[in-house]
């Protein structure tokens, strides 16, 4: 009897990766899911906290698709690690400050490791040649294989047919022939596929799997990094890009104002860690204060919390200060800023 | 069989999770694990995390902000 092979799937929790789990499960390897958080993964329900996306489910994708395909799934934290594929991309970004080719290089590297200390035999990805224009393309694929350490180890059955025979397909754990020859930008092939193998329900692609890909949330990280003098960032630093409005007023200091109650109750969890402003008599958005602040800059940041609260139109708005963990407490009493005193430029 | 706390409040998701699982697999089989969070999405992906790994979701409910779910450490987890 054969010894019964097992694969390692990376798990987005889109289309791609399912089906290409999916296609090899259908050949008798056991598929074991992997599914990598970065800190950047757009992936989940990190916009949940917002009332206008409450519509959306509140699920996990990876989890979801690993529940659907019925195989287990591992959610491994790689934030730490990941920071240096952030600050140091070895082959660059791509549009914005997304490190595609070496992020794919690395979380292949990462299942490799896993895969052996595992005992599993070979890795799938949902990689499709030609799709991306950074690490899905004809001649940085090879690369992925190569610079990642896992070589034929790695197996992409949504375009195998367009790569050399890898490993488990020469040693016959996989058939070849049973594996498809998907390229270019278009996902009718995929949605085909999905609709052959009886998959119904799937994440619609919607702009990516990260935020480094988003230009906007790439200006707000170019931004903290100009602001702190060196590009480093932890994980709160990158958490709290994804939440509120952003403002630069000084160079020395920006606000993080919640658009809403949801947003509200997230920042609240940094009250710690930042100074912080709410407006009194009159409901008004949490602002954490992120730089080094002194009693002119305050009142600045008092007049903008009053600005984005219900007392906008007031004469004078009463604003608490606070230190981070609230030990000491300062009353302001402030004019809300005028709107087109808000300059545009303080927008990050 | 003894019983835990975990403290995920403030963390978005998939961290509940990750916390869970990290936390899970020092456990022994048939220990309970309270788990306290502030994303409302953890009331589904703690179960479905659950549900893939061979542990049982005794108890979820909502006490103000915070969805707070028990876990009964199964005994498939490698």
């Amino acid at each position: 009897m054969s010894k019964q092979r097992k694969a390692v799937a990376l798990v987005s929790g889109g289309l791609d990766s399912m089906l290409a789990a999916k296609v090899v499960q259908e050949q008798g390897i056991q598929v074991e899911g992997i599914n990598f958080f970065t800190g950047f993964c757009v992936e989940g329900h990190t916009h949940a906290i917002r009332e206008k996306d409450r519509s959306r489910p509140k699920r996990n994708n990876a989890l979801w698709v690993a529940e659907q395909l019925g195989m287990k799934l591992h959610i491994i934290d790689i934030s730490a690690d990941y920071k240096d594929v952030v600050l140091n991309p070895k082959h660059g970004y791509g549009a914005n400050l997304n490190p595609c080719l070496d992020c794919k290089i690395f979380m292949v590297h990462k299942a490799l490791e896993w895969m052996e200390a595992n005992g599993f035999d070979f890795i799938i990805t949902g990689e499709v040649v030609g799709q991306r224009p950074k690490s899905q393309r004809a001649d940085t694929m090879p690369v992925v294989a190569r610079e990642s350490g896992a070589e034929d180890r790695l197996l992409r059955p949504l375009c195998a047919k367009n790569l050399p025979p890898t490993l488990p397909e020469r040693e016959g754990w996989v058939d070849r022939e049973r594996l498809h020859d998907f390229s270019g930008r278009s996902r009718k092939p995929q949605m085909a596929l999905a609709a052959a193998l009886g998959l119904e329900e799937y994440a619609q692609p919607a702009g990516g799997c990260c935020f480094l890909t988003d230009e906007h949330y790439s200006a707000k990280l170019a931004d903290l990094w100009r602001a702190r003098g060196e590009r480093d960032y932890d994980l709160d630093d990158i958490m709290l890009l994804k939440v509120g409005r952003h403002l630069r007023p000084r160079p020395h200091f920006k606000l993080i104002i919640g658009r809403e109650e949801g947003e509200n109750n997230f920042l609240e969890g940094y009250r710690r860690r930042f100074i912080h402003l709410r407006t009194l008599g009159h409901t008004g958005p949490l602002v954490l204060v992120d730089g080094r602040v002194d009693r002119d800059d305050l009142e600045l940041a008092a007049r903008i919390a009053a600005r984005y609260g219900q007392g906008r139109s007031a004469a004078a708005v009463e604003v608490q200060v606070e230190d981070p963990g609230g030990v000491l407490s300062t009353i302001l009493t402030v004019a809300p800023l005028p709107p087109h005193e808000v300059a545009e430029s303080w927008h990050v | 069989m003894s019983r835990h706390q975990l403290d995920a409040r403030n963390l978005l998701c998939p961290m509940p999770v990750i916390r869970t699982q990290d936390r899970v697999a020092t456990l022994a089989p048939g220990d309970m694990l309270e788990v306290f969070c502030t994303d409302p999405g953890a009331l589904n992906d703690i179960p479905a995390w659950c549900r893939l790994n061979g542990h049982r979701v005794l108890e979820t409910r909502r006490d103000g902000r915070d969805v707070v779910l028990v876990v009964e450490v199964g005994g498939e987890e490698r």
